[in-house]
Order: structure tokens, then C-alpha cells, then sequence
């Protein structure tokens, strides 16, 4: 007895929370019809906002990827002052407001800030276009690598690479051929986690970009401005897509831990 | 403090785990549930206990009905074979649980956790965790645990499975001394013949849910009434259709009635007495234990072609039940 | 920073964070405990759904959620633009901490400690008060650590549904967003800097769960 109260206050709440929501915006979008949110989704500027993330995700997830392994290598088999540090300063963005990254990338790199100056008198534009962006993107999607691969290394341990070595392999070999393709797991894990934070960031790069319509307007960015213009359909239209993506990403996810979580 | 089973089925999807079971368990006694993996004594053990719950059948404790009484209320004391010591708590703690959810009051909870932890020899590690102590300890532990809410009826599920050789013996001496001097009524469940030999004073062999036969030691060796039974407790010879003791066949240089031709492929001596392993005509492994006495008077050595007699031998019908 | 608009958005923001890392302690723990225990047709459904909020945009939730919570609500709840609702996208994005720190502990659990208590005379509530909790406790306390840690900087999720009143729905990460687009770049620092220290200390104390967690497996 107690057994289904409990299952249906759990059921209920993720009714409630989760799954309400999701299926209100799938009615929403097609309420009026498939070509209200074709037109919103055709629009010139917000294929431009999703050619835009995927391009700040095209750039930020191979950089974090090498990033990721990188950190998770040298933690894990190297041994040297301030590895906590390195450690605290991987999980940082984990907890970190996206408008406080936002904020410190606009105080570093602003007009005013400290690398304002040097980067005008070179004539790059940081704030308000792509670059900063991408390392907006970058940061706050920093960590998912490094915390999938750092405890599959550790359950690994370093004697196959061991072994490698006495065989004669070098440096390079031996990662390439010995302890990436036992990392691939975790790595593929924590890319497509990489790919989900960067294609919904939205807090950092809002503070960033500027948001100017057409250029530095990403597809999270779009649909804030097109509910505040009062175009629903629109609003509604992209969020559908970026929240298929998420379905996808969950699914992707589910189908490649296959015993792990579900009892 | 007596059990008494009646008619217990139990099933768990397409699997029966036990098979119209009745038993009668004595008061104060030292009972075994003998039988193979899977033969349904565990189940059965936690069908007495309350953990389990009979699809049809009734259990009674000490004369009442217990069939659709909570584990709580039983008052029987339960032994793991994994021990599940509560890991966040230390040793005394866990001692003093059953007498702490019961409401005892703070002097009587702490001078029989003090008195049990002197029964198995645990006074010192009242402090630590069950973390820190060895599997013979934390069953110790488990063991004073379970009776310190001075349970009706004591239950150990194959106690000793989970630790080495050694620890095994040593503490299966002492269950049958902490039952001479507790005397309460206990049951536990063991695939190891030796082990039930040795401690138990009657034994119940189960079989694919099924009660084979319940017994003493000697009864279940001398006068076994099924196959099976013969065949778990202890070593078997098949001659024919007969089955025979190593130490009920006779060695015998000249051809007699009933016996059996067969080639002595090794001899091992053990102390006082020697075992002799032989090939029958038909191909068949046989297994004689004689006396050294009896070794030397014979002569007998490897590659002889000798013939092996039964003293005393037991034929069972088809059906694996005693003629 | 002791400006009464940023005292307002900070006071809510942190006292909505606790609320709704409260609320998640406990629905988290039992919808742990469900998927864990339970088993229903579907359930593996429900398990992957939990990781939505992680895969989905802030904005996204945000906009999902005034769809059914909000105007034109198609179940007649409408909390756009109230305080209800920054409690609501919150636990929204919040929901899946507690959840995923309580699995894996309750499935390591020795389910044979629960029957030991049980045979020892110990009732249901008595079993999860003295034998469970204990066990899940540090699991429950890093979820709510981390999801504390997210809802104290949350802003997607925010930006819509609250409507960012000042002094009645306006969070801290809206306030200092609010004060960049104005180009007061020193007073968002102020309530910023406030924030990053909520976050180190946050991350700190999951830190120290972790280490307290395993004491009783190290020998």
C-alpha cells in the first residue's frame, strides 16, 4: 500500500514538473497549425541564430574534449602541487552562475577591463561578437569530459599503458592506441553532455553578445527576444526543436549506459 | 520454543521453491536444514523467520499460528550469511539494537550488551565498527545481536559460507557450545554434510523443495531412505544397483558371491586407515576404506586385480526410496 | 551592494534556493527510492526523463513551464510573474541533483540490514529512521549542496516566467544582468562577487560530504 503512495507522489511530481510542460509546448507549437511554426522556424534571422550554435558548439566541444582528457590524464597518473586546485578550478563552472562568467569575461575583456585596451588596439572584437562567445560556451561547459574520464581512468589504473611501454611503444602510441580506446566510453559520454550545455548555454552569452539580432543572436538568445516581441509561435517553435535535441541527447544517454542507472 | 511447518508451498515466478514442506522442529534443539543450492532450505529458513511469506501452508511458534505474523513481532533471532552488521554503527550499538527498539531501559540494555560481548569474546571491540573487524568477528557480532532481545527461537543462514576453512571449524565448536549453554531453539541451514554431521543434533535434507528425510547424523548415515540422501550424506559406492559404504566393502583375493572384479588403481594411507581406489569391470570408480591392519594382512598393491564384497548394502527402488 | 534592490533580489534568490533544495531533499529522495525499489512498466522511461532538466536549455524550461503554469494555462494555474514561480522553474532545474546522489547509494545499501532490523523487532519507521537515513544521508546532503549551488545562479529558466519585477520576482543573477545592460559594471560586480562566494562555499561542502560519506567504509 504504502508501496503505491509513494510510486504516485514520485509520478506525480515528474508529471507535474517534467513531463506537463514538455507536452503543453508540443501543443502550443502546432495549436494554430504546422505552418505558423514553419514560417517562425524559416525566418531568415533565426536560421542564422541556429547556424550560430552550432558553430559556437562546433568550436567549443572539440576544445573541450581535448581539454577534458588532458586534465582527467594529468589529475589521475601525475602528482604535483595545487592538483586540488586544478581539481576545484574544473568543478568551478559546475557551480557558478552563467551571468557571473558572463560578467568576468566582460570586466577581463571589455573596453574598460584589462585586456580591453590591447585587444582594441589590435582591432579584435571580443565582447558583442563570436569570440567571446565561444569562450563564454567553453568555459561553463568545461567540466562534463573531465568528470566522465577521470573515474574510468582511475578504474582502469596504468598497467596496460605500463605493459605498452615495455613493448616499445612511445608516449604517443600508447594514448593513441592503449588508453583512449578505454577512455571512449566516458569520453563519448561527456561529449554529448559538452553538446547539450553548449547548445542550451544561455546566461553567459547573453551577457556577452550583445544580443544583437542576426549576428551574435544564438538560438537560446532568439527565443527570449521572440517571446518578448510577443511572437509566441516563434518562441515556441525554436524552444520545440532545442527541447527534441534535449529528447535526443537523453535517449543518446540512456542507450549508451545500459546498466548502470536503471535498476 | 518449538516449530512446527505444515504443508509450506512457495514459488517464485515459475520456480518452486518448496514443495508441500512439513516439519517438526523440537524445543531447545540443534537443528540442520541440509541440502544443495537451490533445494529450498534458505527460503524455507526465511519462511520461519517472517522474511518470506508462504503461498499456502502455515508456520506456528511455539504452538501459535505465525503464518501472517510480521518479522517484527516473531521474536526470533536471525543470523545472515553476509553478516548485515549495520556498517554506521558500532558493535555495541549493534548488539544493543533489538533491546534499543524495544524500549529497554538504558542499565538493562547496557549490562546484557556487556554480558553478551563476553559470551563471544568481543569485549574489547565495543568501540569499533564492523568495518574493523574480521568476518569470524562481525559474525560473532551478528550472533550476539541476535540474541540479545533473548529471542524464542534462533535462525542462521548458512553462518559460516562467507569465511575461510579454518574460522569455519572453529566457530562451528562454538555453536554447539554457545547452544549447550543457551538452549535455545536453533535452526540453521548449511549445504555442507559435514558441518550438519558435526553440529546438529537432528537434520532435515531437502531436496528441489522437497523434504527427504529428517533425522539424527546416524539415522540419515546408517539408515538413509532415499538415494539422494544416501548420496549427500557422506561417500557412496554404486555396485550394480546397490549402494555401499566405503567402509561397509571387503577386499577379497578370490572370486565370492556378489562380488565385484576390480583393479586397485591407488592406495593412500591416512594415519590409522588407508583408502583404496579401484576400477570395476564395468568402468565404474570404487572406493574402499580399510584398515592399515587390513592393507598389510592383504598385501595389497597397485595394479592388483582384486574382489570387492559388500557387508552391508542398501537398495533403493525406482522411485529412490529404501526397500 | 547594500543597495535595497540587490538586498531584495539577493533575500529571494537565497531563500528561494531553500526552499527548493529542501523540497527536492525529500521528493528526491522518494523518487530515488522508487526507481530504486520500485518496479513498474515504464520505469525505465522515468529513470531517463530524470536527466531532462540537464539536456534542456534554461530558456527552454522556462518558457515550457509559463506554458503550463502560466497566462492561458490550460490547467487554470497561473503563477507568471510571482514568487511561486521562481520556485517552480527551480525545481525545475534542480530536480535531477538529489535524485542521481540518492541512487547510487540506496542501491549499494544491504537490503539484508533492513531484514536484520526487522527481525530484531524493528518497525518500518524505525527501520528507515535508524538503518536507511544514516546511510543515505551524506547522498541527500550532496544533492542538496549541488542543487543549491545551481538554483543560487540560475538565470535562463528565470528570465521569462518571473517577469523580473525588482523587489517582488527579480532574482540576484537578473539584478546583475541588469546592471551590465545599464553599464553599472561596479555594482554588478558587488552582488557578483556575492554570488561566487556562495559558490565556493557550496563547492566546498560537497567536498567534505564526500570525504565524510566514506568513513565508515575506510577501515
Amino acid at each position: 500500500m504504502r508501496r503505491v503512495a509513494l510510486r504516485s507522489v514520485a509520478l506525480f511530481y515528474l508529471a507535474a514538473i517534467l513531463v506537463g510542460p514538455l507536452v503543453v509546448v508540443f501543443w502550443r507549437t502546432f495549436q494554430h497549425g504546422v505552418a505558423p511554426a514553419w514560417d517562425a522556424l524559416s525566418a531568415h534571422d533565426t536560421i542564422h541564430a541556429f547556424e550560430l550554435t552550432l558553430l559556437i558548439t562546433g568550436i567549443a566541444e572539440p576544445v573541450n574534449t581535448v581539454f577534458g582528457i588532458l586534465c582527467a590524464l594529468t589529475v589521475v597518473r601525475r602528482d604535483f602541487p595545487g592538483k586540488g586546485l586544478l581539481n576545484a578550478f574544473v568543478d568551478l563552472p559546475l557551480a557558478l552562475s552563467p551571468v557571473v562568467v558572463g560578467l568576468a569575461l566582460f570586466l577581463l575583456y571589455g573596453r574598460t577591463g584589462w585586456f580591453g585596451p590591447w585587444l582594441t588596439s589590435h582591432g579584435i572584437r571580443f565582447l558583442f561578437a563570436l569570440p567571446s562567445m565561444v569562450v563564454a560556451t567553453i568555459f561553463v561547459s568545461l567540466p562534463f569530459v573531465a568528470r566522465e574520464v577521470v573515474p574510468t581512468l582511475r578504474e582502469i589504473g596504468d598497467e596496460q599503458e605500463q605493459a605498452a611501454r615495455t613493448l616499445g611503444a612511445g608516449s604517443w602510441q600508447t594514448f593513441w592506441r592503449i588508453t583512449l580506446p578505454s577512455i571512449r566510453l566516458a569520453v563519448i559520454y561527456g561529449v554529448i553532455l559538452t553538446t547539450a550545455r553548449s547548445l542550451g548555454e544561455y546566461g553567459a552569452v547573453a551577457v556577452v553578445s550583445g544580443r544583437i539580432q542576426g549576428v551574435t543572436e544564438t538560438a537560446t538568445l532568439r527565443v527570449q527576444e521572440q517571446y518578448e516581441n510577443f511572437d509566441l509561435a516563434g518562441a515556441y517553435a525554436i524552444s520545440l526543436v532545442l527541447a527534441l535535441g534535449a529528447v535526443l541527447v537523453l535517449l543518446t544517454t540512456t542507450l549508451l549506459k545500459p546498466k548502470e542507472e536503471v535498476v | 520454543m518449538s516449530i512446527e511447518v505444515r504443508r509450506v508451498l512457495k514459488r517464485f515466478g515459475a520456480f518452486q521453491a518448496l514443495d508441500d514442506v512439513s516439519l517438526h522442529v523440537e524445543g531447545g534443539s540443534l537443528t540442520a536444514l541440509l541440502g544443495p543450492s537451490g533445494s529450498g532450505k534458505s527460503t524455507l529458513l526465511r519462511i520461519i523467520a517472517g522474511l518470506e511469506t508462504p503461498d499456502a501452508g502455515d508456520v506456528l511458534i511455539s504452538g501459535e499460528l505465525a503464518t501472517a505474523v510480521k518479522p517484527q513481532k516473531r521474536n526470533v533471532g536471525f543470523v545472515f550469511q553476509h553478516y548485515a552488521a549495520f556498517k554506521h554503527m558500532t558493535v555495541r550499538d549493534n548488539v544493543a539494537f533489538g533491546l534499543k527498539v524495544r524500549k529497554r531501559p538504558k542499565d538493562e540494555v547496557g549490562d546484557r550488551v556487556a554480558l553478551l560481548l563476553e559470551l563471544v569474546q568481543l569485549e574489547a571491540f565495543g568501540d569499533r565498527y564492523p568495518s574493523q573487524l574480521s568476518g569470524g568477528q562481525r559474525q560473532r557480532m551478528a550472533l550476539a545481536r541476535a540474541l540479545a532481545p533473548e529471542p524464542e527461537v534462533l535462525l542462521l543462514d548458512e553462518p559460516f559460507g562467507a569465511l575461510d576453512a579454518r574460522v569455519r571449524a572453529e566457530l562451528r565448536d562454538w555453536l554447539r557450545r554457545l547452544h549447550e549453554e543457551v538452549h535455545v531453539t536453533t535452526i540453521f541451514v548449511t549445504h555442507d554434510q559435514a558441518e550438519a554431521m558435526d553440529v546438529a543434533s537432528q537434520i532435515a535434507v531437502l531436496n528441489a523443495g522437497r523434504i527427504e528425510q529428517v533425522g539424527t547424523p546416524g539415522d540419515l548415515y546408517d539408515e538413509p531412505e532415499t538415494e539422494f540422501v544416501m548420496r549427500f550424506v557422506g561417500e557412496v559406492n554404486r555396485i550394480g544397483d546397490r549402494w555401499v559404504r566405503p567402509h561397509d566393502l571387503e577386499i577379497v583375493h578370490d572370486p565370492a558371491a556378489g562380488a565385484v572384479e576390480a583393479m586397485i588403481e591407488r592406495i593412500s594411507r591416512l594415519g590409522f586407515e588407508a583408502r583404496v581406489e579401484l576400477a570395476a569391470a564395468d568402468g565404474e570408480p570404487v572406493v574402499v576404506q580399510v584398515t592399515r591392519d587390513t592393507l598389510e594382512e592383504l598385501e595389497l598393491e597397485r595394479g592388483q586385480i582384486v574382489w570387492v564384497s559388500p557387508a552391508r548394502e542398501r537398495v533403493f527402488a525406482e522411485v529412490g526410496s529404501a526397500v | 551592494m547594500t543597495e535595497p534592490q540587490a538586498v531584495a533580489a539577493l533575500k529571494l534568490t537565497i531563500g528561494a534556493s531553500v526552499v527548493v533544495a529542501l523540497l527536492n531533499a525529500v521528493l528526491g529522495t522518494i523518487t530515488a527510492w522508487v526507481l530504486v525499489r520500485d518496479d513498474f512498466r515504464g520505469k525505465a522511461v522515468v529513470n531517463a526523463i530524470i536527466d531532462l532538466p540537464f539536456a534542456l536549455p534554461t530558456i527552454v524550461a522556462g518558457l515550457t513551464l509559463l506554458a503550463l503554469y502560466g497566462t492561458r494555462s490550460p490547467v487554470g494555474i497561473d503563477v507568471a510573474y510571482t514568487r511561486a514561480a521562481v520556485v517552480l522553474a527551480l525545481l525545475f532545474v534542480t530536480l535531477p541533483f538529489v535524485v542521481r546522489t540518492v541512487q547510487p547509494v540506496l542501491e549499494e545499501l544491504d537490503a539484508e540490514m533492513e531484514a536484520a532490523a526487522a527481525s530484531l523487532g524493528a518497525s518500518d519507521f524505525v527501520i528507515f529512521r535508524r538503518i536507511v537515513l544514516p546511510n543515505i544521508l551524506p547522498g541527500i546532503l550532496s544533492g542538496v549542496a549541488l542543487a543549491l549551488a545551481k538554483a543560487v545562479g540560475e538565470f535562463g529558466s528565470l528570465v521569462i516566467v518571473t517577469g523580473n519585477l525588482p523587489f517582488r520576482t527579480e532574482v540576484a543573477s537578473v539584478y546583475v544582468f541588469g546592471r551590465i545592460e545599464s553599464g553599472d559594471s561596479g555594482g554588478a560586480a558587488a552582488i557578483a562577487v556575492v554570488l561566487l562566494v556562495l559558490s565556493f562555499a557550496l563547492l566546498l561542502a560537497i567536498g567534505a560530504v564526500r570525504h565524510y560519506a566514506t568513513r565508515f567504509d575506510r577501515a
